[in-house]
């Protein structure tokens, strides 16, 4: 694995190596000592044009969990946030002798670019591009899903026949798109549920079912239902008339996660609108993963910079 | 000067010697004593090709292309004449700065540059420009179009549509609903949906054209709808002719080779608005001009300084440089395939551009007496399609590293050489060629 661009990119085979890998990840952190040699003399550096305190910090973490040097480049608002300086960004980094650069942009594609440009030598890792893709993000989903399926037994294991429901702005979604791919490979039956305006066009042709009504999703009881964050700004362009019939039509209320079954996940990947798409009570719930999503996002980011710089994967297992 | 052209075969096919003796084709057999002899056998001749969708940028945007620069490429590519959009700085929107553009032209020397007014003060979209001004200059103008953005008021274009009428006019209509393509990046489909770029949709275009064709009915008008990229768009335009609306379309080169899958790389040379779309409507956009739905070929050359390309998809500037490159792609598309003969592409690349800009002279392609525009060319060359064949400052080709077929050889405009053993011919010989005309 050269880089990690999208979950598109990724075979079952690989996937589940990231998963598991991530699992011993996970172990290190409830250790005393949480920190592991492997990446001593590496530099990872942040490059960010968009902010994500989350995002960026979880990176954070994890590189130096691994004893890499982490720098963060924060391009937002300075003189590097336009596109045309993303070559001179990249080439400035390449100087400094970056091995890694964790990159979120809000132009789709962006990552793709620096990895094909020729500007840079470095692993690149997409930490979410405009509203293309999140893989990590994904993966972290898929990881929480598992482990709260199987447990310690989760290593090796894909997730066949395990069906997710994803609600909300899938249109815009990077974090909706790496999850359709991911979910698929591994096995999981995803269902996507919006208003008409808010999937993409020609989502008909994606590995999913479709449907406008929540009632149903939750009736059908799926395993996990995994609420995204609506941006209320979006009723500006006729994506919807208000928040408050987004709310009624397509949020997860009390009365909704009452329906759902016992042992249904509620995930979200945060930050959360309590209220809009998520009740404070299902967030806050035992079946909420909210929290573990956020703790395994570090493994998860461990996991894959640790494959990526220490050439555990051999190139072209990933196609 | 003289020129004796050998052996070239014409677009019906016949082989003849051509002989040019001051700016004109003469009889061949007279006077042939003297003469430059440049032998085409093996050759196709072609009139010299004329692009009704060009863009020049000067004055203004002088780091992407000049008015000598963007000649220059239209030379090699064949070309004997150009129509320069108005979207400079300042905007070809009156007199001086049209008559500017002109000028420039006159004085390189290598294609006739005639410039087009905006159909709008400062492409604003607000109110008509200076039509009658530009119409009156010594530029001529006969060709209006706001290109690069879409005149969409319906009162405006009405009266556009009348007023231009006047002078003779014709209102080219860069088609796109600017609401229904608000940030869109390419074509909108299952593609734009997986890539996570917002989608420019076909409806934008069609509904466009839809209401102008009725539009240039309503008023007994000209319309000219600028670079078709959809099949939908293609029907709008068939069932308007069939109604006996006057109006006229062009298609690009890329529009009929490229599809949207380029995009998939989010390599911004294939960024170009309208933007790339399905390989169903590069089959539509093929059978219309085949069969005279579509008018003609335009390039839309636009250049753009590598900066402005070297970016992610959504920063990159839309737009593609396509004179160097146009003829042979129209053979590969268009010839090879066997879609169009010869005489068919002198008519979508010559007579028929010519007759939509009311462009005087290229009615009577090589006939003695006509101006001497034409290009050589030879169709059974194949190249890789590189750097090196392009002549403008742009290099926001989508052909690079592209096997291509065809070479333009030789072309002479006004009766002189401005290509010449597929090279051009310098630019101090060329003014100087062109200075002794006007003389």
């Amino acid at each position: 694995m050269r880089h990690l661009l999208s979950t598109r990119d990724l075979d079952r085979e690989t996937a589940i190596e990231i998963l598991d890998v991530a699992e011993d990840m996970a172990d290190v952190a409830i250790r005393e000592v949480k920190k592991l040699p492997t990446l001593r003399n590496k530099t990872v550096i942040n490059l960010f044009f968009e902010d994500s305190t989350r995002t960026r910090t979880s990176f954070e973490l994890a590189a130096k969990r691994l004893s890499a040097d982490l720098i963060n480049f924060s391009a937002k608002g300075s003189s590097v946030s336009k596109g045309e300086s993303l070559k001179d960004t990249a080439q400035t980094l390449a100087a400094m002798g970056a091995d890694a650069v964790v990159i979120r942009h809000s132009a789709s594609g962006a990552p793709r670019v620096l990895a094909d440009s020729g500007w840079i030598d470095a692993a690149i890792l997409n930490a979410g591009d405009g509203t293309h893709e999140h893989p990590t993000q994904a993966l972290l989903d898929a990881f929480t899903i598992r482990k709260r399926l199987h447990g310690s037994a989760s290593r090796g294991r894909d997730l066949d026949g395990v069906a997710v429901t994803i609600v909300g702005d899938i249109l815009h979604s990077r974090v909706a798109r790496s999850n359709v791919w991911l979910l698929n490979t591994l096995g999981a039956s995803v269902r996507l549920v919006a208003p008409a305006t808010l999937l993409p066009p020609g989502v008909e042709h994606w590995p999913v079912e479709l449907g406008f009504d929540l009632d149903d999703a939750v009736d059908a009881g799926p395993d996990a239902i995994m609420m995204l964050r609506i941006q209320a700004e979006r009723m500006h362009a006729a994506y919807f008339p208000s928040a408050g019939e987004y709310s009624r039509q397509w949020g997860l209320d009390d009365e909704r996660f009452n329906r759902l079954r016992a042992d249904t996940m509620v995930m979200h990947p945060g930050p959360m609108n309590r209220g809009l798409e998520i009740s404070s009570r299902a967030a806050d719930s035992g079946q909420s993963t909210v929290l573990e999503q956020v703790a395994n996002g570090v493994s998860i980011r461990m996991a894959v910079l640790y494959l990526l710089l220490s050439g555990a994967v051999e190139q072209g297992r990933a196609s | 000067m003289k020129l004796l052209i050998t052996g070239a075969t014409l677009p019906n096919g016949e082989v003849t010697d051509l002989l040019v003796e001051n700016g004109r084709f003469a009889e061949a057999s007279d006077s042939s004593k003297g003469a430059t002899v440049i032998d085409a056998s093996g050759l196709q001749a072609l009139p010299g090709l004329v692009d009704l969708h060009t863009h020049l940028r000067e004055p203004g945007f002088e780091q992407s292309e000049t008015v000598l620069t963007g000649s220059r490429a239209a030379a090699i590519g064949g070309f004997t004449a150009v129509h320069a959009m108005a979207n400079t700085s300042p905007v070809g929107d009156t007199a001086a700065v049209v008559e500017q553009v002109h000028s420039l032209g006159r004085h390189h020397g290598y294609v006739t540059v005639r410039p087009i007014g905006a159909v709008t003060a400062g492409l604003s979209g607000e109110r008509l420009s200076e039509i009658g001004a530009m119409a009156r200059s010594r530029a001529s103008v006969t060709v209006f179009s706001d290109d690069g953005k879409c005149v969409s008021d319906a009162l405006l274009m009405r009266r556009a549509l009348e007023y231009v009428k006047t002078f003779g006019g014709v209102i080219a209509q860069h088609a796109q609903d600017p609401r229904l393509t608000e940030d869109a990046q390419m074509n909108e489909g299952t593609l734009s949906g997986e890539l996570g770029l917002v989608g420019w949709p076909a409806v934008a275009e069609e509904s466009v054209i839809a209401r102008d064709v009725l539009l240039a009915q309503h008023v007994d008008a000209r319309l000219h709808i600028c670079h078709l990229s959809t099949a939908g768009s293609v029907e709008v335009i068939r069932w308007a002719k069939a109604r006996g609306i006057k109006v006229t379309a062009e298609v690009t080169p890329h529009h009929l080779l490229l599809t949207e899958e380029l995009a998939r790389g989010y390599d911004s040379r294939f960024k170009v608005n309208p933007p790339l779309r399905r390989d169903e409507d590069v089959q539509a956009l093929r059978s219309a001009l085949a069969d005279g739905t579509i008018d003609i070929v335009a390039t839309d050359h636009a250049p753009h300084p590598i900066e402005s390309k070297e970016a992610a998809w959504d920063d990159a500037s839309f737009g593609m440089v396509g004179l160097e490159s146009a003829l042979s792609v129209v053979q590969l598309a268009m010839v090879d395939t066997g879609m169009l003969g010869w005489p068919d592409v002198a008519r979508v690349l010559s007579s028929k551009p010519a007759e939509i800009g009311r462009l005087v002279g290229y009615d009577r392609a090589f006939a003695v007496g006509s101006r001497a525009q034409f290009t050589l060319f030879d169709p059974t060359a194949s190249r890789v399609f590189d750097v090196s064949s392009l002549r403008g400052k742009g290099v926001n080709s989508p052909y690079l590293g592209r096997q291509l077929p065809g070479r333009v050889i030789t072309t002479v405009h006004d009766g002189y050489p401005t290509v010449l053993d597929g090279e051009l011919v310098d630019a101090a010989t060329v003014a100087e060629s062109a200075g002794r005309l006007d003389d």
